[in-house]
Parts: structure tokens; C-alpha cells; sequence
């Protein structure tokens, strides 16, 4: 009995907070536009009945997304820049992840601390400062300009470019603390055997640093990846016209043309194609565990 | 019959011809304030097994990965057949290590651990099969070839390792406490193995252990090492019958050091005024010490003799009662008190059942031992 209360615990929570807004979403996603309050049709009635609502329902919404070049092109967009910030988080964060699992013992914990520091301030509040930093009037440009490298500002703000950024920087520890989680645990000495057994300092860390934090190097692409790829807050902040993101679609969806269900069959939709990297993440993690074991 | 037949020994250190492979030239080694090798010089032979023993944080650890290059000496130069190994990288050097944490690559299974250094050779596939496969054999692993480090045991890990340092053939193969993570039993039966192995291959082995026992068994000389600086290099026997100073003598087994003024009474032999009022006890020892030196008589417990009646025509007698009894199976070491305070051990092969003890706690015994049993050692 007490098993299976501590087993139920977790199960009600995901089902009152996961299962069922899913299952509302998806509901909506096949419900019809309405203006009306909320906007869309039908209402459950219990006068009508549970087949009277049922048969209302119809998957129009998705024959529209697939009609309208708007939206794979958006989802296609996303994934691209999903993709490609991933690699550039891997590549920065990489090197300091290396360096901080790499430092004195002593040192270890501050560093760290400095990874996890940002998270203490608002996001929305650190794009904002990013606003800052790379408009053609900011703190960027000026150093520019007055090291002479340029002598007209460069646009980076409203530009693809500047929702690299964005991502990079906002994701960098999620991408950080499994790589270093990884090297931390790597014995010292595998680098030393290796050299010993005629290795060169590089091609010890390609053949035995690399292979030892694989499963660091993929759980932080994932979790860089995932809410990359949904991303709405930085796109929208950061981004141009001409940068296309599904996250942003689906807000102007919700609320500018005010059509639920289109946007739930956008979010339905995202979260399938989501459901392909979060299962392989999750074989990755069980990899892992069963590696240590 | 007799000398054509007789099996030269090895014992190249006595031959002045020979040319040592290892050469250490006053090499020092510091770490900030800490020295961690002081001024040492030490000539290790091919063939040999050479062991260095001596408390954690001695140093031996040092000059072992200085052997492998992961360490550079402050002072001094390191020979290798005669050729100075300072610039040469780890990565480039004939000499092999065996790692105390045994530092196998978790991700890649015994086989293409024990293939990673011929791989980095570039040699040609055919022949990397070939030396994994003849290294799987001598190594008794052919099993397990395919598994990964964590799917076999800590033994057969530990010969994974021996496998992997030894399939480049190196000139040198050092061992940094190989066997430290084994059990007794296990412990035993493997260090057979490394010297069977040894033999097999050619290779001059330097393993550096804490456990003296496991020095004495392995090695063809042992050097005893204390803060960086080696104390005595010698044979196990010699280490052993003959130390050179009551450190080596204290370090090694169990012995019984008895403080004096020696006097010469004969051509090595002298007579050490222990305690006031004692005889003094006859020592014939070859140390040459000048009269009235403070020294110590180093004597090994088995070679002290127990007995309940006072022995007749012993060169050195003491009375005592028994202190205390260690049993231990095999053997039995009694602790005897003197009259004056001091305690004696005394170490007898149980020849009967416990129940047949001649003696127990408080009984008086008599401790006799022959003028040749110990050692005197100068302060």
C-alpha cells in the first residue's frame, strides 16, 4: 500500500500537469474558430451528450497547417536554428566546461557558481539587456567603432544572427553542467595511459576525452535543443521580421488572429516532432545510469 | 657434479662490467618548498625486478613518473640505455606504465584496450591481432576479450592492465602499486604471475609498492626509500639479514632494537653495554663501529630463542616474563618483559597444538640468541 502511494504520487502529478493540459490542447486543436468567448466551438453540453460533442470534432486544423507553406516552412526554419544554436552552444561550451573540470579543485565550486549566477536575474530581462548590447547604438557597436574596427555599426540586433546569440547565451549552462558533470568524473589517469601508450596530447583527448563524455555531449545537446527549437521569447526580442520561428507563430496565432485552434494544432504538432529527441534523450540518461552501474 | 651444472646468478650489480639500463645521476626533484627526491643516484639493470618500497610519500611514486615522463627532474639527469630521457615526451618513450587505478578506457572492451598502444604504432592490423591475441594468452583472458573494463572482475582488470603495458614490449615496465587493490589471496597468486611473466618476457620491471612482503616476494633488489632519499639498495635477503641502519632494519619485518655502547672485544666482535648493571651482550657483526659508540642490535624475533629452563652455552641470556601472546597460526610471537622494563619479542614456529603451549601470560622465560643472530647498527 505504501508503495503504491509513493509510486501514485509522481504518476497524479504528471497526469493533473502534463496528460491533462495535453489532452485539453489537443482538444482545442481539433475544435473550430468562434468569435466567442472562449473562441472556439463546441462546448462540452450535458444536455447533448458526449457523441454530439465528439462528432463536432475534426482534424481540419491540420489539413490547414499543411496547407499553408507558412508553417512548415516555420517548423522547418525552427529546426534549422534549433540545430545550428545547438552546435554553437556545443562548441563554446565545450572549452569551459573543459577548462572548469580541469581547474583547481578549490576553484571548481565558484565557477560553477558563475555558470548558474544568470538564472538568479529574470530572462526576460536578460534579452532585454542583450537589446542593449547589440542595437546599432549599443555597447558592442561603440567598441567597435572605437577600436576602429568598423567605422559604420554593424546590424546585428533584429537579424538571425542576433537570435544565435540570444540562444547561445541563454542555454550555455544546460549545455555547460552535463560536459563538465561528464569530464569531472574522468579519471586523470586515462589521459596519462594514454600518453603512455604513445598517444599525443591531442589525440588522447580525441580518442579518450571525447569517447568519455559523449553522454555529457549529448544530454546538453538535448536540453539545448528542445527548448531551443520552441522558442518564442528570444526570436521575437532579438529577431527580425525575416526570422521565422514556430514559437513566435504560435503566439501570434493565440493572440493577435485569436485562432486557438490553429495555434493548439501548431503546438500539438511541435510537440510530436519534440517527442522523437526527448525519447532519445531519455535513452541516453538510462545509458548512462547503466554505464556507472 | 658441481660447478658446470650450477644456474649463473643474476646478479648483474656485482658485475662492473655490466651496463646498468636505468641510470639516476643526483636527480632531484622538488615541488615548490617540498622535496620530493633529494640527490639520488641509483643503477637498475635489464632483467631485473626491481622493487621500491617505502612509507606513502616517500617519494618512490615520484620516481616512477619521472621514469615515465610525466614528471621532469629539477636536478640531475635520467638514463635510459644511455641516453638521456629528459626531452623525451611520455608519448615517445620505450618504457610502459601500469597504472594503480589500472586507468583501463571504460569505453573500449579488454581487446581494444590491450590494441590501443600497437594502434598508435601504426602497426599493420594483421600483427596487432596477432600481439593482442598472444598478450590474451599470456594474460589467461582470451574469455573476456570481448567485454568491457566493468563486466569483469578486479583481478582479471589488473591483468588487462599488465596485458596493455606489456604489448608494446617496452624496455621498461614500471608498476605502480599493481596489486594494491587485490585481495590477500588474489595478491599472492598474482605476484607469482608477475614474476613468471617477467621472466617469460625479458622485460625489466620497477614496481613500487608500500607492502614489504610483496617487494621481498617479487623483486631481485629492493630499495628502501625514506623522504626522497634511498636508504639501502640490496637484494631481499640481504635487506633483510643484513640492513644498513636501524630505519631499514624497523621497516622491514619485525625486529627487536636494543640500544648500547658497543666496545670491540675481537675481530668483529664486540660487546654492548645495554643497561646499567647488565652483561653485556656479545654481537659478531661486520658494521665497524669505534668503541664507545652509541649503536643498536638489530634482532629479527625468530631468531630469538624461547625456552621455560636457562639455556646452556648461549652467547646472550636475558629472564623475562611473558608479556603477551600474538597468535597467528603459524607462528606465535611473545612479548617478554625484562627485568629492566625493555620488551623482547620472540617469534616460534607452532609445532604443537595451542593447547600443548609451553607457556602462557606471566610465566618466567629465558630469551637466548647467538652472537651471530643480529646485527649491530651505528646511530
Amino acid at each position: 500500500m505504501r508503495r503504491f502511494v509513493l509510486i501514485a504520487v509522481p504518476y497524479v502529478w504528471l497526469l493533473a500537469l502534463f496528460l491533462v493540459p495535453f489532452v485539453i490542447v489537443l482538444k482545442i486543436s481539433l475544435s473550430d474558430a468562434a468569435i466567442a468567448r472562449p473562441p472556439y466551438v463546441p462546448q462540452f453540453d450535458w444536455v447533448e451528450g458526449i457523441w454530439a460533442f465528439l462528432s463536432q470534432l475534426d482534424f481540419e486544423n491540420f489539413t490547414w497547417l499543411i496547407e499553408d507553406d507558412l508553417y512548415w516552412k516555420a517548423y522547418l526554419s525552427s529546426l534549422q536554428i534549433a540545430l545550428t544554436s545547438t552546435l554553437l552552444t556545443l562548441i563554446v561550451g565545450y572549452p569551459i566546461a573543459y577548462g572548469m573540470a580541469r581547474a583547481p579543485q578549490e576553484w571548481r565550486p565558484t565557477l560553477m557558481m558563475l555558470v548558474i549566477l544568470p538564472f538568479w536575474t529574470s530572462f526576460l530581462i536578460r534579452v532585454y539587456a542583450w537589446k542593449g548590447i547589440l542595437s546599432n547604438e549599443g555597447f558592442l557597436n561603440q567598441f567597435l567603432m572605437w577600436t576602429g574596427l568598423v567605422s559604420e555599426p554593424l546590424q546585428i540586433l533584429n537579424t538571425t544572427t542576433a537570435v544565435y546569440i540570444g540562444i547561445v547565451y541563454t542555454y550555455l549552462p544546460f549545455m555547460i553542467l552535463p560536459i563538465y558533470a561528464a569530464l569531472e568524473r574522468m579519471d586523470d589517469s586515462l589521459i596519462e595511459a594514454a600518453e603512455d601508450l604513445g598517444c599525443s596530447r591531442m589525440s588522447a583527448f580525441w580518442l579518450v576525452t571525447i569517447p568519455l563524455s559523449k553522454g555529457g555531449i549529448i544530454a546538453g545537446c538535448f536540453l539545448v535543443f528542445i527548448p531551443a527549437m520552441g522558442e518564442f521569447v528570444i526570436p521575437s526580442l532579438l529577431g527580425g521580421s525575416d526570422t521565422l520561428m514556430i514559437g513566435k507563430v504560435l503566439w501570434e496565432e493565440f493572440f493577435s488572429n485569436r485562432d486557438w485552434p490553429v495555434a493548439s494544432a501548431v503546438a500539438v504538432i511541435l510537440l510530436l516532432i519534440l517527442v522523437v529527441p526527448i525519447v532519445l534523450f531519455q535513452r541516453n540518461q538510462q545509458k548512462e545510469q547503466e554505464g556507472d552501474a | 657434479m658441481g660447478a658446470d651444472l650450477a644456474v649463473p646468478v643474476f646478479e648483474p650489480w656485482t658485475d662492473p662490467q655490466a651496463k646498468p639500463l636505468i641510470q639516476f645521476q643526483n636527480v632531484t626533484k622538488r615541488f615548490g618548498d617540498f622535496t620530493a627526491i633529494d640527490d639520488l643516484t641509483i643503477d637498475i639493470f635489464e632483467c631485473e625486478f626491481f622493487a621500491l618500497l617505502g612509507p606513502s610519500g616517500c617519494g618512490k611514486t615520484t620516481m616512477m613518473r619521472m621514469l615515465a615522463g610525466f614528471e621532469a627532474p629539477t636536478e640531475g639527469k635520467i638514463f635510459l640505455a644511455g641516453q638521456d630521457i629528459a626531452p623525451v615526451p611520455p608519448n615517445q618513450r620505450a618504457v610502459n606504465m601500469m597504472f594503480q587505478s589500472y586507468a583501463l578506457f571504460p569505453h573500449l572492451s579488454i581487446w581494444e584496450n590491450i590494441a590501443f598502444g600497437l594502434k598508435r604504432e601504426g602497426m599493420p592490423r594483421a600483427e596487432i591481432a596477432a600481439r593482442v591475441e598472444e598478450m590474451l594468452r599470456l594474460t589467461r583472458l582470451e574469455k573476456f576479450a570481448r567485454r568491457k573494463p566493468h563486466q569483469i572482475s578486479g583481478g582479471q582488470r589488473q591483468r588487462v592492465a599488465l596485458a596493455r603495458s606489456l604489448a608494446k614490449a617496452p624496455k621498461l615496465l614500471l608498476l605502480d602499486e599493481p596489486l594494491g587493490a587485490l585481495d590477500r589471496k588474489l595478491r599472492e597468486e598474482t605476484q607469482f604471475e608477475l614474476m613468471d611473466i617477467q621472466e617469460k618476457t625479458g622485460t625489466t620491471f620497477v614496481i613500487v609498492t608500500h607492502d614489504q612482503e610483496e617487494a621481498m616476494t617479487v623483486a631481485s633488489r629492493v630499495a628502501v626509500m625514506d623522504n626522497g632519499k634511498v636508504i639501502q639498495v640490496a637484494t631481499p635477503a640481504d635487506i633483510y639479514e643484513a640492513p644498513n641502519s636501524s630505519y631499514v632494519a624497523d621497516f622491514i619485518g619485525d625486529v627487536n632494537l636494543i640500544q648500547g655502547q658497543a666496545t670491540a672485544t675481537g675481530e668483529d666482535t664486540y660487546a654492548l653495554h645495554w643497561r646499567e648493571g647488565a652483561a653485556p651482550l656479545t654481537i659478531k657483526s661486520p658494521n665497524a663501529i669505534s668503541d664507545g659508540q652509541t649503536a643498536h642490535l638489530a634482532i629479527r624475533p625468530e631468531k630469538v630463542t624461547i625456552s621455560a629452563d636457562k639455556p646452556e652455552g648461549a652467547d646472550n641470556v636475558v629472564q623475562g616474563k611473558v608479556l603477551d601472546i600474538a597468535y597467528l597460526g603459524n607462528l606465535s610471537t611473545y612479548h617478554v618483559e625484562l627485568p629492566t622494563g625493555d620488551v623482547i619479542k620472540a617469534q616460534t614456529a607452532n609445532t604443537r597444538r595451542i593447547s600443548r603451549r609451553a607457556y602462557t601470560w606471566e610465566d618466567t622465560v629465558w630469551l637466548s640468541w647467538t652472537a651471530t643472530g643480529g646485527v649491530l647498527l651505528a646511530d
